[in-house]
Parts: structure tokens; C-alpha cells; sequence
């Protein structure tokens, strides 16, 4: 059982800092503004697409893609800002749960049309590393670089840049933070982008593990919602423990249990944590 | 005794918010709390109708214990409140939100003696006319008398008025300052706290003192305004000072 | 405060009494089955209504009382040959009973983490299901033909089932305008409005969300039962299904949360436009996107929906419009 237990967690935890990465987006959305972005798993989706798309038209490496992908996704979080979320800021929750999930389903929707149900793939194998007795998938170790390069590109931003000192200001202060005179409707904006940002990138660091559809990004909106909780609401840091565990969760109890237990395990946590902790195991923002 | 208030301490985190305050209420009477901002009057209340628990002392209502139980359960026991910050119930009409009191306050109501009843406190507070308003369209003022009118209909033995008199003009004062003495006409004790001097100093049996969580004074409103204690927590408030000074 | 003497009372009874009776006067079998999916969307809507309309509490996993109630009944149905009635009760009853067990607890959260909170029980009892042996697993359960001979051979069990469908959606109707127009109902509102506040006037805030979310939990058990008997099979896929839930509230919303009429006017309004959506050549692929479209639009400009917008722009047609 050791012989298996091994590579399944280290599978799992490389899994999991991509899993991080998603739900950080999740969690920096609800941390700034109180809402839970219904449409971030259809952003995971069109991540993966983009990259795909990137890599067979314009030969793009997948992982050079990332930085067009990243860029992309800010842009696409701008858009549903504006157009969705903006008015029912300041409405109660149901009105930005409702309209998130509108996007949500107006994605999928056009998706589907657009790219059928049939899956994708991106082909661009890299090999694997060996370390000691471990036989580690290369596109599993620079998926987990890149997730802690783009973790720490947050924090640098968060924390060093006007904007996103601005970020900080609001999320933990709106009224006050309006009253020194930052444009919280562009920094809202702008927090929003960079939640679907760093999920579109962890659609494409997903896309160059595993075969995809426009319907993929569904389970990892659930998991994000797990971390989350897990982690913390609002704590981006926590949201990348959160996958870790998660994760290494994942690759451990298959070990001991029939894999489709997982799942009941995951969303048993999930409510028990909700109920009992509900800032989350590292408490929130 | 309505209420007796034994020793209440309420701390948050790493600040006393109260310590070991105790005060008695004689039935019947009316009683002004006053303190400078920030001196725990509100918290008073919340540890007194059950918002919070405290960390130490005892609230007897009528003879009972209530110290720590939710406020649906005090509320039943005939202790209501008007908020300092009104919360109507927007979307229902005005007659709905006072049969709210009626139907779950000390005498639980059925809906049809929960309708006349409220029709009869809505009288009593002027907003008979705007029965079948939307409470969220009130103004200010209006608001102020539909909470009132709420925790009346609730047919309470002591009532809470937490600031009912902030943000009314002089004439609706006085207007406001009439229905308080009317209600303790009908026998409801009163627990107030009010920032407007003249008015509370006028009104009231008795007044205590807060400042900083602790009870710094009790006594009648005469004795009170010239208790050097008292002047001194409110000269870092001028204006109230000024105020109280004129009494 | 006689029900049975207001208009807002007989109107959503009479639309769903007469449609019912007139496809049971047809007898035509496509009616039934348009009719069957229409009343199966407004029982669902509405009993998810008593919930989200009257205290506030947005469930977006409400289907998982659609789900396990339904697997229940499904199971004493086609595993112990129980009646339709039987079974339909057996599920209701589950599914009113994990509410309550559940419902103490959960519903101490507020907003989203209450709705996220109902989307992971969901997913928690799909993934259980699907590992439960009495309940087929991931397989599910099949229902043997012969156990339609109870009710004359399969034409004529569906039409039971429909009759029976028939009667559960006039009775969740009428017990939405009943809680709605009772003193427990009131509370429920005031909940709504504000919760620490009605607290502080005297509601017992936490019994009675939980008395709410049991009462809209059993319908939903029962119209389950009601439909895998219809389908003559369960699997945890069909049961589950996360987009289900969100089109009750879709169609909750649509034709107006905290009304009685809302419910079922959304409800009949969403059906028909996707029905008309799958058949049109241009929108068939993008059906979900378009109501998609429609959900962002009314939460941005018309956020109380068709029969609370009339409401509000014409008083005196309150009383008709519940």
C-alpha cells in the first residue's frame, strides 16, 4: 500500500496547488466584494479553450500561452463586472449569486454551441522526472511552479502596487476606502478580472494534464467552493493551502477507500467545516 | 423591582465594553441612561434583551433570570425594545410590522386580534393613516414611531427606548416626550437612553450614569447634574456639558 | 383571514384544478406528459418558494429533497412493491426528515454560505447514493414491469401518477398561500426583512426556518417518487442534477418570489420558452444561454419578478395577485 500511497499524494498535492490557484480566483472575488462568482467554472473552461485554441492555430506554447490566457481572463472579468455585477453590488447576495450564474449559463450555453460536448486535448508532452522513488509527470511539476509563480505574482501585487494596495483597501474597507477617494467601481472591476484571471490560467494549466470540455470547468468549481471553505472566504493564501489539502486529500483516500468515495468524503468536509468553522480552518480574509 | 441588574460585565475581545454595572428599576417608574458616546449604553441593552451574553452578572426581569437567554425568549417574557438605528421590516406595510409585535410579543396574538390591536397602538402613535403603507417608504421620524408603535403592540411590562428622540425637531420632541409619559400611564416601566438633556432630565424618575462601561452615578435628575463625577466624564464632551449645565 | 374567501387563494387553485381536469378529460397521452413536466416545475417551484420567498434563505441545492426523497420512494416502490401512495409519503417523509435533522444546523448560516452549504449536501448525497447498495449504487434502481400491473399495466399507471401529480401540486399550492396568510407565516416574512430584529420582537427565528425548510422539503420528496415512477428508473445522475435546482429559482424568480401565483407563472413561463427554444432551428444550441440571458435580466432590472412587478405597480391588484 505504501508502494502506492506515495506517488498518489505527491500526484495529488502537485494536483492540488493547480487547484489552489483556481479557487484564490474564487476566494479574492468574495474577500473584496462579498460575492461568489457562480460563473467561475465556465471561466476554468474558457481557459482551457484559449490555451488550446493558442496552441493549435498559433503553435503557442502551451505554457508561454498562460501570460496571453492570464491577460485574456482579466479582460473577461472586466466585461462580466460591468455588465453583471455592478448593479447588484450592493443588492442582497441572491441578486450577484443569481447573476453570476446567469453568466454562468449564458457561457455554457453559447460554449456548447460553439465547441460541441466532444472533448479536446493538448498534446505536448514533456516527460517526466525522476526523484528517488518517484516517477513525477513533468506537466504536473510546471503546473505546480507556475501556480506558486502566479501565487506569488498576486501577493506582489497585492501588497507592493497602488492598485493593489487599493484592492486591499476596499476589500477591507469599501465606504471608507471610497471616502479617500479610490474609484471603487474600477478596483471592484479590476478584482473581479484578476478572480477570472487566475482561474483562466488554471484551466489551462488543467488542459495540459487532462482531455476537456466546455463542461469541464463544473467539478472544479465545486472544489474551489470546497477550498474556499477549507481555507477561508477571502483568504487567498488559505485558498492555496485549502488545494494542497484538498489535493493530497484526494490522493490519499483512493488508497483506502473505492475512489467514488472521494467525493462524499470532499462535500462531507465541506458541510461539517461550513457548520463548524465557517471562517474556515485558517479563518478568513 | 421590574429589573434588577446585577454586577454586568460584556467584554469583546480585548475591550471592556462593561464592568460589573448594577442598577435597580422600580415598576412603573421611567429611567434615563445618559453617558458620553462610546460609554456602553448600547451594549447595556444588548446583554439586557439578549442580544449578548455577558461575561459575568445577572439580569432578573420580574423576578426571573433572564441573563443569556436569545431574545425571542425575553421578548416573550414582555420586554420589548425600540432600536436606536430603526429596522422596519420594509417590504411588509405598516400594519404588518406592528402586528409582528402583537403576534409575538408578551401575549402571542392570533392574526385577527393581532390586526385590531394594531390599529389601536398605530392610533395611539399617530400613524393610523399609513397603516397600508410600505414601512420602507417612511420617513425618518415616522420610522421612528412605527419601532415604537411595534414594541408597544408587543403589550410589554418594560420597555427599551434606545434614543427614540435623535433626529426629531423640537415640536416632534415634545410630541414624543407626551406619548412616553402616556405609556407609563398605562403601567410600563421604561428604560431610556437619550442623548437630548432637557428632555430625559424632564421625563425621567430617576437617571444613571455611564461612562467608559463603568455605572459612574445614579440619582435623581437634580442630583445628577450637579454631581461633579458626572460633569467630568462629559467635559471631554463639551457640548453636552453645556447641556447639562443648563439644567 | 378566511382563506377560502380570497381571490389570491382560488386563482393559482382554479388555473391548476381545470388544466389538470381538462388533460384528464383528453386522455391524450402527449398532454399528459406536457402537463406532467409543467405541474412537476410548479410544485417544485413553489415548495422551494415556502423557503426562499417567505425567510430569505436562498437554496440552490434544493433538489437533493427531489433526489433522495424520490430514491427513497422509488426504492419501496420497485424493491418492496409499496403502493404509489405509500411510497410517495415514504419519500416525502424522508426528505421533511433529513430537512429537519439537517436544518438546525445549516440554517444558521446566512447568504451565500448557506447556499453554498446546500450545494455541498447535495453533492454529498449524489456521492453517497452512488455508493449505497440498497440503492443500486452507482447503477440505481429499476423498476420491474409487473409491479404496473398494480395499477392495470403501464398506460394506466402513468395516468395514476399523473392524477396523482396533479393533486400534490394544488396541495403545495395551497399550503404556500396558507403559510403565507398565517400568524407562522408572518414571522417567516419578518425573518425575511430582518432577522435579528424579528428575533428581538418575539419570533423564534431558528425553529421556524427550520419548520419552513422541512414543509418545503416534503413536496419535492413526493413529486420525486412520483416522477422516477414514471421513468420506471432512478440513477444518481437523473436525481441530483444542480441545474434543476437553479431553474426552480430561475422560474421562482422569474415570476415572483414571496407570491404564491409567482412560482407558477415562472415556472409556466421558463417550460414554455424553452420548449419553444429546443424546437426553433436557431436557438436549439443555445437554449441555455438564452434563458441565461433572460435570469441576468431580470435579476438586474425586474428583481421581484413578473406578478411582484404587477404588484407593485398596481395596488389594487394585490389582493387577486398573491
Amino acid at each position: 500500500m505504501l508502494a502506492q500511497l506515495l506517488p498518489s499524494l505527491t500526484d495529488g498535492l502537485l494536483l492540488g496547488f493547480v487547484y489552489g490557484v483556481a479557487a484564490m480566483g474564487l476566494s479574492l472575488i468574495w474577500g473584496v466584494m462579498t460575492v461568489i462568482n457562480l460563473s467561475h467554472g465556465p471561466v476554468i473552461a474558457l481557459g482551457m479553450f484559449a490555451t488550446y485554441l493558442l496552441f493549435t492555430h498559433l503553435g503557442l506554447n502551451p505554457y508561454l500561452g498562460l501570460v496571453a490566457v492570464a491577460g485574456l481572463g482579466l479582460l473577461l472579468g472586466l466585461v462580466i463586472y460591468g455588465a453583471a455585477v455592478h448593479r447588484v453590488i450592493n443588492a442582497p447576495h441572491l441578486s450577484s449569486l443569481l447573476a453570476t450564474f446567469a453568466v454562468n449559463m449564458i457561457i455554457i450555453g453559447v460554449g456548447t454551441a460553439v465547441f460541441t460536448t466532444s472533448p479536446h486535448n493538448i498534446d505536448f508532452p514533456l516527460g517526466s522526472l525522476d526523484l528517488g522513488p518517484l516517477t513525477l509527470p513533468a506537466t504536473r511539476l510546471v503546473a505546480a511552479l507556475g501556480a506558486v509563480a502566479f501565487t506569488a505574482g498576486l501577493y506582489l501585487f497585492l501588497y507592493f502596487t497602488r492598485p493593489g494596495k487599493a484592492i486591499r483597501a476596499v476589500a477591507n474597507n469599501r465606504q471608507a476606502a471610497e471616502l479617500m477617494g479610490i474609484p471603487s467601481a474600477w478596483i471592484l472591476g479590476l478584482s473581479f478580472g484578476l478572480g477570472t484571471m487566475l482561474a483562466a490560467v488554471s484551466g489551462g494549466l488543467i488542459a495540459t494534464f487532462f482531455p476537456f470540455t466546455i463542461l469541464s470547468g463544473g467539478p472544479y468549481e465545486l472544489k474551489s467552493f470546497v477550498i474556499c471553505v477549507l481555507g477561508g472566504l477571502g483568504n487567498p493564501l488559505g485558498a492555496l493551502l485549502g488545494g494542497l489539502l484538498l489535493g493530497g486529500l484526494e490522493g490519499l483516500i483512493p488508497t483506502f477507500m473505492p475512489v467514488s468515495w472521494v467525493p462524499v468524503v470532499e462535500f462531507g468536509l465541506f458541510v461539517l467545516v461550513l457548520l463548524v468553522r465557517p471562517r474556515g480552518l485558517l479563518g478568513a480574509k | 423591582m421590574i429589573l434588577q441588574v446585577k454586577d454586568i460585565t460584556k467584554r469583546f475581545g480585548g475591550l471592556q465594553a462593561l464592568t460589573e454595572v448594577s442598577f435597580d428599576l422600580p415598576e412603573g417608574h421611567i429611567l434615563g441612561l445618559i453617558g458620553p458616546n462610546g460609554a456602553g449604553k448600547t451594549t447595556l441593552f444588548n446583554v439586557i434583551n439578549g442580544v449578548y451574553p455577558p461575561e459575568a452578572g445577572r439580569v432578573i426581569f420580574r423576578g426571573q433570570d433572564i441573563t443569556g437567554l436569545p431574545p425571542y425568549e425575553v421578548a416573550r417574557r414582555g420586554l420589548a425594545r425600540a432600536h436606536q438605528v430603526v429596522r422596519p421590516l420594509d417590504d411588509l406595510t405598516v400594519q404588518e410590522n406592528v402586528m409582528v409585535g402583537a403576534c409575538f410579543g408578551r401575549e402571542k396574538h392570533s392574526l385577527s386580534r393581532a390586526t385590531r390591536l394594531a390599529g389601536e397602538v398605530l392610533a395611539q402613535v399617530g400613524l393610523k393613516e399609513r397603516a397600508g403603507q410600505l414601512a420602507g417608504l417612511l420617513n425618518v421620524a415616522q420610522k421612528k414611531r412605527l419601532e415604537l408603535a411595534r414594541a408597544l403592540a408587543a403589550r410589554p411590562y418594560l420597555l427599551l427606548l434606545d434614543e427614540v428622540l435623535a433626529g426629531l425637531n423640537p415640536s416632534e420632541i415634545t410630541a414624543m416626550i407626551e406619548t412616553i409619559r402616556a405609556i407609563r400611564e398605562e403601567g410600563i416601566s421604561i428604560l431610556m437612553i437619550e442623548h437630548v438633556m432637557q428632555a430625559v432630565m424632564n421625563v425621567s424618575d430617576h437617571i444613571i450614569v455611564l461612562d467608559y462601561g463603568l455605572l459612574i452615578a445614579r440619582g435623581t435628575p437634580e442630583e445628577v447634574a450637579n454631581n461633579p463625577q458626572v460633569i467630568e466624564a462629559y467635559l471631554g464632551d463639551p457640548q453636552m456639558t453645556a447641556r447639562l449645565l443648563a439644567e | 383571514m378566511q382563506a377560502w374567501r380570497q381571490p389570491g387563494f382560488w386563482l393559482p387553485l382554479m388555473i391548476v384544478f381545470l388544466w389538470g381536469l381538462a388533460v384528464l378529460l383528453i386522455r391524450q397521452d402527449t398532454a399528459r406528459e406536457t402537463a406532467f413536466t409543467l405541474l412537476m416545475c410548479v410544485g417544485l417551484a413553489s415548495s422551494l418558494n415556502i423557503l426562499l420567498g417567505y425567510t430569505g434563505y436562498v437554496s440552490f441545492g434544493h433538489i437533493v429533497f427531489f433526489g433522495l426523497g424520490g430514491y427513497t420512494g422509488f426504492y419501496f416502490l420497485s424493491q418492496h412493491n409499496w403502493s404509489l401512495l405509500a411510497s410517495s409519503l415514504a419519500g416525502g417523509g424522508l426528505s421533511a426528515g433529513l430537512a429537519g435533522l439537517v436544518g438546525l444546523a445549516v440554517l444558521r448560516l446566512r447568504g451565500a454560505y448557506f447556499a453554498l452549504a446546500t450545494i455541498g449536501i447535495n453533492e454529498a448525497a449524489r456521492a453517497f447514493v452512488s455508493n449505497f447498495e440498497p440503492f443500486g449504487g452507482a447503477t440505481g434502481l429499476f423498476i420491474n414491469f409487473s409491479a404496473y400491473e398494480q395499477y392495470g399495466g403501464a398506460g394506466p399507471a402513468l395516468w395514476t401518477a399523473f392524477t396523482f401529480l396533479w393533486l400534490i401540486t394544488l396541495i403545495v399550492l395551497a399550503t404556500s398561500f396558507l403559510v403565507k396568510h398565517s400568524r407562522f407565516g408572518l414571522g417567516l416574512l419578518a425573518i425575511r426583512e430582518d432577522e435579528d430584529a424579528a428575533m428581538v420582537m418575539g419570533v423564534k427565528a431558528p425553529q421556524a426556518k427550520t419548520i419552513a425548510y422541512v414543509i418545503s422539503a416534503f413536496f419535492p420528496g413526493m413529486i420525486g417518487t412520483l416522477y422516477f415512477f414514471k421513468n420506471g428508473n432512478v440513477e444518481p445522475s437523473d436525481a441530483f442534477q444542480l441545474h434543476m435546482s437553479i431553474e426552480s429559482l430561475v422560474m421562482v424568480m422569474l415570476g415572483g418570489q414571496g407570491t404564491v401565483l409567482g412560482p407558477m407563472v415562472g415556472a409556466i413561463t421558463y417550460q414554455g420558452l424553452r420548449g419553444y427554444l429546443l424546437t426553433s432551428p436557431i436557438f436549439k444550441s443555445l437554449h441555455l444561454a438564452v434563458a441565461g440571458l433572460i435570469l441576468l435580466l431580470i435579476v438586474l432590472f425586474v428583481p421581484a419578478g413578473a406578478v411582484g412587478w404587477v404588484r407593485g405597480r398596481f395596488p389594487r391588484w394585490r389582493r387577486v395577485l398573491e
